[in-house]
């Protein structure tokens, strides 16, 4: 009595059919990887144009009024949106070249936001409260877990505050120049600017409400000497 | 360090999933090289020469079922000169003794009665009194159909060097929503051990009504205890020794199912122990090409079935474990903090990265295939049935809990108990 032989045709025919399957699956996979990308930088794109249309309008009508450049504002919650799901990309998506330049680009965006805010909140009295917040992927850091918790608890509780948050490891200069000016060390992460004030190291919702509503009314003040002023 | 963590555990699940589609499109390609092969009998058909067939009946403690099991194979399309029937209890504490005596008057029904000892001795028990060229097992929680045991006698005619013949074990009318989530497993394993079958790699010839030619005891020697799992170590014996067991898919005997959870966790607990055991048992037949496809495809098959499944709970409840340490993190940090914007759905977030979603959908269409094929084998009928819904959540819910349990038996040398 033999037992029936190995057809090892067979076990190679299932083989390559298998693999033809998880190949087919693995481009689908990729077609909405693909999608998802593309989705990311038309978004990005278009906070783009709002940035660059708001400053434009800034330096044309900056002296004249600011009625309407407060448009702008309203688009903040974009951009956040937009981070949330760059980060999830990274983690998700399997294309870590196109996000990480994506995420480039965020950066700046945030900064170039961060810089127009500013002057709008300076020049046409807005009540904005700015946190610039550093942390780290490059290694485990479960301190900027939890400040990050802390921060989108915040940005959630007052609409008017404005969190950037910037990856230590971002290769881009306009990044490194910030670092500079903080005197951000990647050893004392995370960190956090609030009103040019830098803290290093994790700090508790409670605390930070604290900096922040010393910014709220600062701001407050400020606008009431410019509308004096005016 | 997480990262490469990470990439290990994509490519082990990659791995285990793609075996598993493997496993799935051989059987499928088993089924459609022999697709003609297949026959499906719904008349009666009859047999050049009938030879005497002993059934052994082993019972212990069944007076509720022993009856209709007798029944049944009083009832069979066969002569009943040429069947022999031995009725051997177990030493049963309950009325079983009295409910077989019942069948005394019967000539060709033989009645024991011996000492507790287990199923595998009641049954060498049985083959020992036995004085014909085939023999067969009918547990007592299962009934014959009239037809099953003349269809399994014509495999044999067909082949003479066809040493065993194991039957579609079907479900017994499901009472319950669990009952017919097991039916649909049932209906699906028609189906995989047709395909066994057709490859010689039957790994278990079942107590419902497998028939053996005697020579296989005669030469092998009689019923192990193997775990409790006797008639799967005689099927692993046969295979070592190059003795051929096909399935007559046409052949059904009615096994009634569990029906609570808990009895269905402890059968299951005895089945899946009883694999991993006999396998441990066995672990010099794998991959070896004498041997042929049980030791190159079915142990393969059952080990990957094992470990991924293992790996895969091992996976979710990592990723639970994780969700919430992130959620206490979260509370310790913020405290309890509802968003003021509701959660919105966005397909953004949808994850189809690294071909994950679609192999799993893949292979859930390839095992609703087997369903189906197995259900129009069994039943003849084809299609969908709800039944199918019970049985993902029913037993994605509780087929873990057996797994652990019998991997955690073995790790301990616990010994799962019958019943």
């Amino acid at each position: 009595m033999n037992p029936e032989p190995i057809d090892w045709k067979k076990y190679l025919i299932v083989f390559l059919f298998t693999l033809g399957l998880f190949a087919t699956a693995s481009f689908v996979s990729n077609y909405f990887s693909n999608k998802k990308v593309d989705q990311l930088k038309s978004i990005q794109d278009k906070i783009a144009i709002d940035i660059l249309s708001s400053e434009t309008q800034f330096s044309l009508l900056s002296e004249l009024s600011c009625k309407n450049v407060s448009t702008y504002s309203i688009l903040g919650g974009e951009l956040g949106e937009l981070g949330r799901k760059l980060e999830w990309g990274q983690e998700n998506l399997g294309k870590s070249e196109e996000v990480t330049y994506l995420r480039k680009y965020y950066s700046l965006l945030q900064i170039k936001d961060y810089l127009l805010m500013k002057k709008i909140n300076f020049r046409c009295g807005g009540n904005f409260a700015f946190i610039l917040y550093f942390y780290t992927t490059a290694e485990n850091c479960s301190e900027c877990e939890r400040e990050g918790l802390v921060l989108s608890t915040l940005r959630d509780k007052y609409p008017d505050l404005r969190v950037y948050s910037f990856d230590y490891s971002t290769d881009l200069s306009a990044v490194k120049a910030m670092l500079d000016i903080y005197k951000i060390e990647d050893t004392r992460l995370p960190a956090l600017v609030v009103d040019d004030e830098v803290l290093t190291g994790f700090h508790s919702i409670d605390e930070l409400e604290i900096k922040i509503n010393e910014s709220f009314k600062l701001q407050e003040k400020e606008t009431i000497e410019i509308e004096n002023k005016e | 360090m997480q990262t490469i963590m990470t990439s290990v555990s994509t490519v082990i699940f990659n791995m285990f999933i793609f075996l598993s589609v493997y496993v799935q499109v051989f059987f499928l390609i088993t089924f459609f090289e022999n697709r003609k092969k297949i026959v499906t009998r719904t008349g009666k058909i009859k047999l050049a020469t009938y030879p005497s067939v002993t059934v052994i009946v082993p019972c212990w403690n069944e007076e509720l079922t022993i009856k209709g099991t007798v029944d049944s194979l009083l009832e069979l399309n066969y002569p009943q000169d040429k069947l022999k029937i031995l009725l051997v209890d177990d030493g049963s504490t309950d009325n079983t003794l009295d409910v077989i005596r019942s069948f005394e008057k019967y000539e060709n029904v033989k009645i024991f009665h011996k000492e507790n000892g287990g199923k595998h001795t009641a049954l060498n028990f049985g083959i020992k009194r036995t004085d014909t060229d085939f023999l067969g097992c009918l547990d007592a929680d299962s009934m014959a159909d009239k037809e099953a045991l003349v269809r399994i006698m014509s495999y044999f005619e067909k082949s003479p060097t066809t040493m065993a013949v194991s039957p579609s074990v079907v479900t017994n009318k499901p009472k319950s929503i669990l009952q017919s989530a097991q039916k649909v497993e049932y209906d699906m394993s028609v189906y995989v051990k047709k395909m066994l079958g057709l490859i010689g790699g039957i790994h278990v010839t079942p107590g419902p009504l497998t028939i053996f030619r005697m020579k296989v005891f005669d030469d092998l020697g009689p019923y192990r205890h193997a775990h409790n799992t006797e008639d799967m170590e005689i099927a692993y014996r046969m295979q070592k020794n190059h003795y051929s067991i096909d399935q007559c898919n046409d052949a059904y005997v009615y096994t009634n199912t569990p029906n609570t959870v808990k009895k269905l966790h402890k059968q299951r607990l005895r089945w899946l122990y009883g694999f991993i055991n006999n396998t441990i048992d066995y672990k010099d037949v794998l991959f070896k090409k004498k041997y042929g496809n049980f030791s190159f495809f079915t142990l393969p098959a059952g080990i990957l079935s094992v470990v991924a499944a293992s790996y895969l709970i091992g996976r979710f409840f990592y990723k639970i474990g994780d969700i919430i340490y992130l959620k206490i993190v979260e509370y310790e940090t913020v405290g309890f903090h509802i968003s003021r914007e509701l959660p919105t759905i966005d397909p953004f977030f949808l994850n189809t990265q690294s071909t994950f979603l679609f192999i799993i959908i893949l292979l859930y269409i390839l095992v609703i295939t087997s369903i189906v094929l197995g259900r129009k084998m069994s039943e003849e009928k084809s299609g969908f049935s709800f039944d199918m819904v019970y049985f993902f959540i029913i037993y994605g819910i509780i087929a873990p809990f057996w797994l652990i349990n019998a991997v955690y038996s073995t790790v301990l040398s616990k010994k799962p108990t019958w019943r």
